[in-house]
């Protein structure tokens, strides 16, 4: 008996690191050093925040609440991780690559500078 | 009855329109899925007059819904009204889009599967084998009489690069019954006219405006493979996406020898619902 139970632990440990692998947060992880280090060209400019906030609207705010503060699963993106923990440039991969298996679509398909604008306005949120 | 007409009522009443941000495509498709939960309404049409045949209105009713991120699901209605004939529905099609790969590359398979069960059909979604202009000739009580229940399967790959959008399609359509496979091609390039957006809330921005280039035609099929007796279109294509999620597209495009049609123009609407069964769920609670 005492033999299986490390056998049966294998499994339940498995388990247990899927699960927290793949919790939030498991896709800063993800992201290469090269996108890491990536700096919104639009830093603090009020006019990149402000159309921010029109692409967040328009594309985020239904899954994401009006003021980003999350809607019954999907997650608020006023969190200390999203805030302080990811860089601007974790937040750009982000947006371009989404979390596809967690729901969270590609939206590479706008242009990349609104991206930043969205970066821009997304990282305004903490003050 | 009224329970159907409640709910249409608190869906009318509750829709949550999304700013879409379609391609101004009408036959290449990109690699861009439909958002999950999006539920998206589209009409497109085309007219054309072939040589020595009726000019004619090709149409679908389309509605696209984004299953999961990596599926999009679509289900088509098609008719079509041929001047000094008929107006008549020419079928149905439903298809599924699915995407492999889970994150964005420099280039993104998309792998499409279709059914269709069409007779007489003129809304030229794709060209393919030796379609061609003299298709439209006949009437359309002698064309309904070819049922045409096809396989549709495509290879999407698409990439974004510097705000343009590149797709290409690489087509394979088989009848069920005993004709050979077919092909075909479609390709397409666009880009919004502005890439960063304005700080004002604005409906005519020019990063509203897409403008790009679209070209198609036929390949022959399995026994004729080649270019011989097929047709091809070239043209160029603009649409503008609405704050409320209305899209409008337009193209002018060209036949691009004597067996294509000289001249087809297709215009489109669709509007896009953000997260249509929360509509009924929310409405349930």
């Amino acid at each position: 008996m005492d033999r299986k139970l490390p056998l049966l632990l294998i499994p339940v440990v498995f388990c247990a690191t899927l699960l927290f692998g793949t919790a939030d947060g498991a896709w800063l992880a993800k992201v290469p050093p090269s996108d890491h280090e990536k700096t919104d060209p639009y830093q603090g400019r009020p006019d990149a925040i402000a159309a921010g906030r029109n692409i967040f609207e328009e594309h985020c705010a239904k899954c994401h609440g009006e003021n980003a503060e999350g809607v019954k699963k999907r997650p608020s993106l006023r969190t200390a991780r999203i805030q302080q923990q990811a860089t601007e440039g974790d937040l750009h991969w982000l947006l371009v690559n989404g979390r596809m298996k967690k729901g969270m679509p590609s939206w590479a398909k706008l242009p990349d500078p609104q991206l930043w604008q969205l970066v821009s306005y997304l990282k305004s949120l903490h003050e | 009855m009224k329970v159907i007409a409640r709910l249409l009522l608190s869906t009318l009443a509750v829709t949550l329109p999304a700013a879409a941000q379609e391609r101004p495509y009408f036959v290449t498709y990109s690699h861009e899925m439909e958002e999950p939960g999006n539920l998206e309404i589209e009409m497109f049409n085309v007219v054309g007059k072939p040589p020595a045949a009726n000019q004619f209105l090709g149409s679908n009713i389309e509605f696209e819904y984004g299953v999961r991120t990596w599926w999009t699901s679509e289900f088509y209605l098609d008719g079509q009204a041929t001047v000094n004939d008929s107006t008549i529905f020419t079928g149905y099609r439903w298809e599924n889009r699915f995407r492999p790969l889970l994150r964005e590359h420099w280039i993104n398979p998309v792998i499409y599967v279709e059914f269709e069960n069409t007779s007489a059909d003129k809304a030229l979604r794709e060209v393919v084998g030796h379609d061609g202009a003299p298709d439209f000739v006949e009437p359309n009580w002698l064309a309904r009489q070819d049922k045409e229940r096809e396989i549709e399967t495509k290879l999407i790959l698409g990439s974004n690069y510097r705000g343009w959008n590149i797709s290409e399609n690489i087509i394979a359509e088989k009848n069920l019954s005993n004709d050979p496979w077919e092909f075909g091609y479609a390709w397409a390039v666009s880009r919004p006219l502005k890439l960063a957006a304005s700080a004002h809330k604005c409906a005519f921005c020019a990063e509203r405006f897409q403008a790009g280039l679209e070209m198609y035609g036929g390949l022959g099929d399995r026994d004729s493979f080649g270019l011989n007796r097929t047709s091809h279109y070239v043209g160029p294509t603009v649409n503008w996406s609405a704050p409320n999620g209305t899209t409008l597209s337009f193209s002018p495009q060209f036949g691009l020898n004597d067996y294509s049609i000289p001249r087809l123009y297709r215009f489109g609407i669709s509007y896009e619902i953000e997260q249509f069964l929360g509509i009924f769920l929310r409405e349930g609670n």
